[in-house]
C-alpha cells in the first residue's frame, strides 16, 4: 500500500476534478536507477556517425576552451573562472541537442554550453572577465544570462517554457544546474511549477560531487538527485555524465517528450569537477588527489576518443581537424584577452531602465564632468 | 590549538575567526552553520579551523539554501542555542529574506516577548575586490529598514573582534556585515581591551571644518581624504558609526553639534540609502547649528557594476573632497 491509496476515491469532491487516484503515473517515473551509458555498448551503433564526431569535435574544442580560460585567469586577464573541465561531455551535449527556437538557462558553470550554443567565444566570457555582465543578447541568442545565484535561473526556464506553450510554439528551455543548486528553494518551485503547468521544460543538474567544499552526501540524503522528480510528478533519468553520446542521448529523448506535450523531465547526470571550484579556490583543503585520479580515468574526452576509435567511427584526419579548431579558438582567445577591452565609464547608467530616471541623467553628468576633469588633469 | 590573550597583530579575517572561536569556547550554546563553513572555513576562511576544534555539529556545513540555513538557525534559537550563520555574499542572503524579515525580525515582538531570537547573521558585504555579478551588493539598507534587527559593521580589526562578540552575546537578532574588501587589513588587536559596545559611534579622527560620518568599507577612504583634505587646509573629523541600528543620535549629533558641517559617505546606492536617513536626522536635530546642508556622497543608484568599472562608482577620495568644497567654507 503508498501513499497515494489514500486519496479519497468517493465521493469525488467537486473541486478536484480527478482525486481517484494519483495525477501521476508513479512506474515510469525513475525507471532506472542505474546511469545510462552508451559508450562501449552495442548501443552505440545506432547513433548517427556524423553525430557522434561532432560530439567528439566539440569535445575536442572545449577542452581547449577551458584549459585557455584558465590559463587566462592565471594571467590576469580573465577575472575568474569556474572551469568545466572534466564535464565538458554535459556542457557539449546540453548545447547540441537545443534547437535553434530553444532556450539555454545556464549557470555561471556553463560557458561552454553557452559558448556551444553558437554565443561568441569572448562574448560568453564578458561576466567573468569583468567588462560587463552579459556580452550577449539573449533575445538573439536564445540564451539566458549566466546565472551565478543557484537555482534561480530554473524557474525562469518554467516560465519562458510555459509562455511559449500558450503561444502554441514548439519551444523547449533546458536548465542547467550544479548538484549544490538542487538544495535552493527555487529548484524545488521550479520542479513542481514545471510539473504542475506540464512546462516543456528539461532540468540537467550536472552532479559532479561537490558544492564548493560540501560534497553530495551533505546536500542530499535521496537515493539519487534524479529521484527528486519522482515526488513532484515526473520522469527522473540518471546518465554517465562524462558520457557523451549517452547525455546526448538522455536529453534528446526528454526534448522530444516535452516538445510533444509530455511535460518535464529531471536528468542527473554523474560526472566530476576535475579542477577546483574557481581559480579562487583551493580543492585540496576537501578532497584527496586519488579521487581526483579516478576520474581523471574516466576523462569524458579520453573515453570518448577510445570508444569512436573502438568502433572505427574517428580517423586520423577528423582528429587532427578537431585539434585545429581547438588551437584556432585558442589563439583567438588570446589574442582578445592580450588586448585591454573598451570600456565606456558612462555605460553604467544606461539600461538601468528602459527611460533614464532624471537622477540618474543627473549622476551621469557628474561622473561625465570627474572625467573631463581628470582627462584635463592628465592632459596638463 | 590555543588563541593567545592579549596584543598581537592580526588581519580583520582573523580578528573575526579569533571573535567565533572565543565566543564558542565561553558557550557551548553557541553553534555556527552554513555553506562551507566546515571542512573548508569558509570561503573568506573566516571559520579556519573551527569545525576542527568544536566538531562537525557546532560548525555545521549545511546544503546550499540560504532560506534552509535561516530558518533552521531560527529554530536552534528556539530551543535555547545561539546559532551564528554565516551568508557566503551579500547577495546570496536573498533566498533567506522571508526568514528574517517575517520571523527573525518581527519573532520577539509576534510572541510578546516570549520567544527572542539570538542569532547573529554573518554577511560579507560591499566591493572593491573585482568580484563578479552579485558578489559586491551592499544590502545594508534593506536591513536596516526591517525593525527588530540590530545592524552593526566593523570597519576595524579591533571592532571585528569586540562587535562580533558583543552579537553573538546580544539577546537580539544581529545582522553583522563584514567589509570584505577591509579582510586582509592588518592592526593590533587586543583580545583582553574591551571594547565600545554595539550602538557606539567612535570618532577616529577630530577636525574642525567638517565631518565626515561613514561605516565598514568607507572609513579607511574616509581617513584618506581626511589627511589629503589638510593641502586644502581643512581639517576634517571622521565619525566611524559601527552600528547602524541602534543609531547613536547622541555622538553623531555632538559632534555634528561642534563641527557645524557634515558629510555622510558609503558605498551603497544613495537613494533610499542608510546616508538618506542620517541626512534627515542630524537635520531635524542639528539645524541650527549646521552651516550647510548635510550632503551624501555615495554609489551611483545602479546595480553593481562590472569589476573593470566598479572604481567609477565606489566613492573615493576625490568624490569626498568634492562634496566638503561644497560645503562652503566662508563662515
Ligand atoms: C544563492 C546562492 N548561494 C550561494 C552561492 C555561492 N556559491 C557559488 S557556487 C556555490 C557552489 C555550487 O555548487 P553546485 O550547485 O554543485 O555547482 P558547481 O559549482 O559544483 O557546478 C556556492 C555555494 C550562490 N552563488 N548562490
Amino acid at each position: 500500500m503508498t501513499v497515494l491509496d489514500h486519496r479519497p476515491t468517493a465521493p469525488v469532491p467537486p473541486w478536484l476534478p480527478d482525486a481517484s487516484g494519483p495525477r501521476t503515473d508513479p512506474a515510469p517515473l525513475l525507471p532506472d536507477t542505474s546511469p545510462v551509458r552508451v559508450l562501449g555498448t552495442p548501443a552505440l551503433a545506432k547513433y548517427d556517425p556524423e553525430l557522434l564526431r561532432d560530439l567528439y569535435r566539440r569535445l575536442v574544442v572545449g577542452r581547449r576552451y577551458n584549459q585557455q580560460a584558465t590559463t587566462l585567469t592565471k594571467q590576469g586577464r580573465l577575472a575568474v573562472y569556474p572551469s568545466s573541465t572534466g564535464q565538458e561531455a554535459c556542457e557539449v551535449a546540453a548545447a547540441a541537442v537545443l534547437g535553434a527556437d530553444d532556450w539555454l538557462f545556464p549557470s555561471y558553470r556553463d560557458t561552454l554550453a553557452v559558448v556551444g550554443r553558437g554565443v561568441d567565444p569572448l562574448a560568453a566570457l564578458t561576466l567573468l572577465r569583468g567588462s560587463a555582465h552579459t556580452g550577449y543578447d539573449p533575445r538573439a541568442t536564445r540564451t539566458a544570462p549566466l546565472c551565478t545565484p543557484l537555482a534561480t535561473q530554473a524557474p525562469h526556464a518554467v516560465g519562458l517554457a510555459h509562455a511559449a506553450r500558450l503561444r502554441g510554439e514548439p519551444v523547449v528551455a533546458l536548465a542547467m544546474l550544479g548538484d549544490g543548486g538542487t538544495s535552493e528553494g527555487d529548484f524545488h518551485e521550479a520542479l513542481n511549477f514545471a510539473a504542475v503547468l506540464n512546462a516543456p521544460v528539461v532540468f540537467l543538474v550536472q552532479n559532479n560531487g561537490y558544492a564548493i567544499s560540501v560534497p553530495l552526501t551533505k546536500q542530499s540524503a535521496a537515493p539519487s538527485l534524479a529521484h527528486k522528480a519522482v515526488g513532484y510528478g515526473m520522469p527522473g533519468r540518471l546518465v554517465d555524465g562524462n558520457d557523451v553520446v549517452a547525455v546526448h542521448a538522455v536529453l534528446a529523448e526528454a526534448m522530444d517528450r516535452a516538445r510533444s506535450g509530455g511535460g518535464p523531465t529531471l536528468v542527473e547526470a554523474l560526472t566530476y569537477r576535475l579542477e577546483a571550484h574557481t581559480n579562487a579556490d583551493d580543492a585540496t583543503r576537501y578532497r584527496v588527489g586519488e579521487e581526483v585520479e579516478a576520474w581523471r580515468a574516466h576523462d569524458p574526452l579520453v573515453l570518448m576518443e577510445r570508444h569512436l576509435r573502438e568502433a572505427d567511427l574517428l580517423d586520423d584526419a577528423t582528429v587532427a581537424r578537431a585539434a585545429e579548431e581547438a588551437e584556432a579558438v585558442a589563439a583567438t582567445m588570446r589574442a582578445e584577452f592580450h588586448a585591454e577591452p573598451e570600456l565606456d565609464p558612462l555605460s553604467l547608467f544606461r539600461h538601468v531602465y528602459a527611460e533614464p530616471t532624471p537622477q540618474l541623467m543627473e549622476q551621469a553628468e557628474q561622473l561625465a564632468a570627474e572625467l573631463a576633469a581628470e582627462q584635463a588633469g592628465a592632459g596638463a | 590549538m590555543t588563541t593567545e590573550q592579549g596584543v598581537r597583530t592580526s588581519s580583520m579575517a582573523q580578528a573575526l575567526n579569533a571573535a567565533l572561536r572565543d565566543e564558542m569556547r565561553a558557550d557551548p550554546a553557541v553553534h555556527l552553520l552554513g555553506e562551507d563553513v566546515g571542512t573548508l572555513g569558509g570561503v573568506f576562511r573566516i571559520t579556519d579551523g573551527l569545525a576542527a576544534e568544536f566538531g562537525a555539529d557546532r560548525c555545521l556545513d549545511t546544503p546550499l539554501a540560504e532560506a534552509g540555513i535561516l530558518g533552521t538557525a531560527i529554530g536552534m534559537a528556539m530551543y535555547g542555542l545561539r546559532p551564528v550563520v554565516e551568508m557566503q555574499f551579500d547577495a546570496f542572503a536573498y533566498p533567506a529574506m522571508e526568514q528574517l524579515v517575517s520571523h527573525v525580525a518581527k519573532m520577539r515582538n509576534r510572541t510578546a516577548g516570549g520567544l527572542g531570537l539570538p542569532i547573529t547573521v554573518r554577511v560579507p558585504y560591499g566591493g572593491g575586490i573585482g568580484g563578479v555579478e552579485h558578489h559586491s551588493d551592499s544590502s545594508e539598507a534593506y536591513y536596516t529598514a526591517t525593525p527588530g534587527l540590530h545592524v552593526v559593521t566593523p570597519a576595524t580589526v579591533s571592532d571585528a573582534y569586540g562587535l562580533l562578540r558583543a552579537s553573538i552575546a546580544s539577546d537580539d537578532p544581529v545582522i553583522f556585515l563584514e567589509p570584505k574588501r577591509l579582510y586582509w587589513s592588518k592592526d593590533e588587536l587586543d583580545t583582553t581591551a574591551p571594547s565600545e559596545p554595539i550602538g557606539r559611534a567612535v570618532l577616529r579622527r577630530a577636525g574642525r571644518s567638517a565631518v565626515l560620518i561613514t561605516y565598514g568599507p568607507s572609513l579607511p577612504v574616509c581617513l584618506e581624504a581626511a589627511e589629503a583634505a589638510r593641502a586644502e587646509g581643512w581639517d576634517l573629523a571622521v565619525l566611524d558609526l559601527r552600528s547602524l541600528v541602534p543609531f547613536d543620535d547622541a555622538t553623531v549629533c555632538e559632534v555634528v553639534r561642534s563641527v557645524g558641517r557634515a558629510v555622510v559617505v558609503h558605498e551603497a546606492s544613495g537613494f533610499g540609502g542608510v546616508g538618506a536617513e542620517i541626512a534627515a536626522r542630524v537635520s531635524e536635530r542639528c539645524f541650527h547649528h549646521l552651516a550647510a546642508p548635510v550632503l551624501r556622497v555615495t554609489g551611483f543608484d545602479i546595480p553593481y557594476p562590472p569589476p573593470m568599472l566598479e572604481h567609477h562608482h565606489l566613492p573615493g577620495v576625490d568624490r569626498i573632497l568634492d562634496a566638503v568644497a561644497k560645503l562652503q567654507w566662508e563662515d
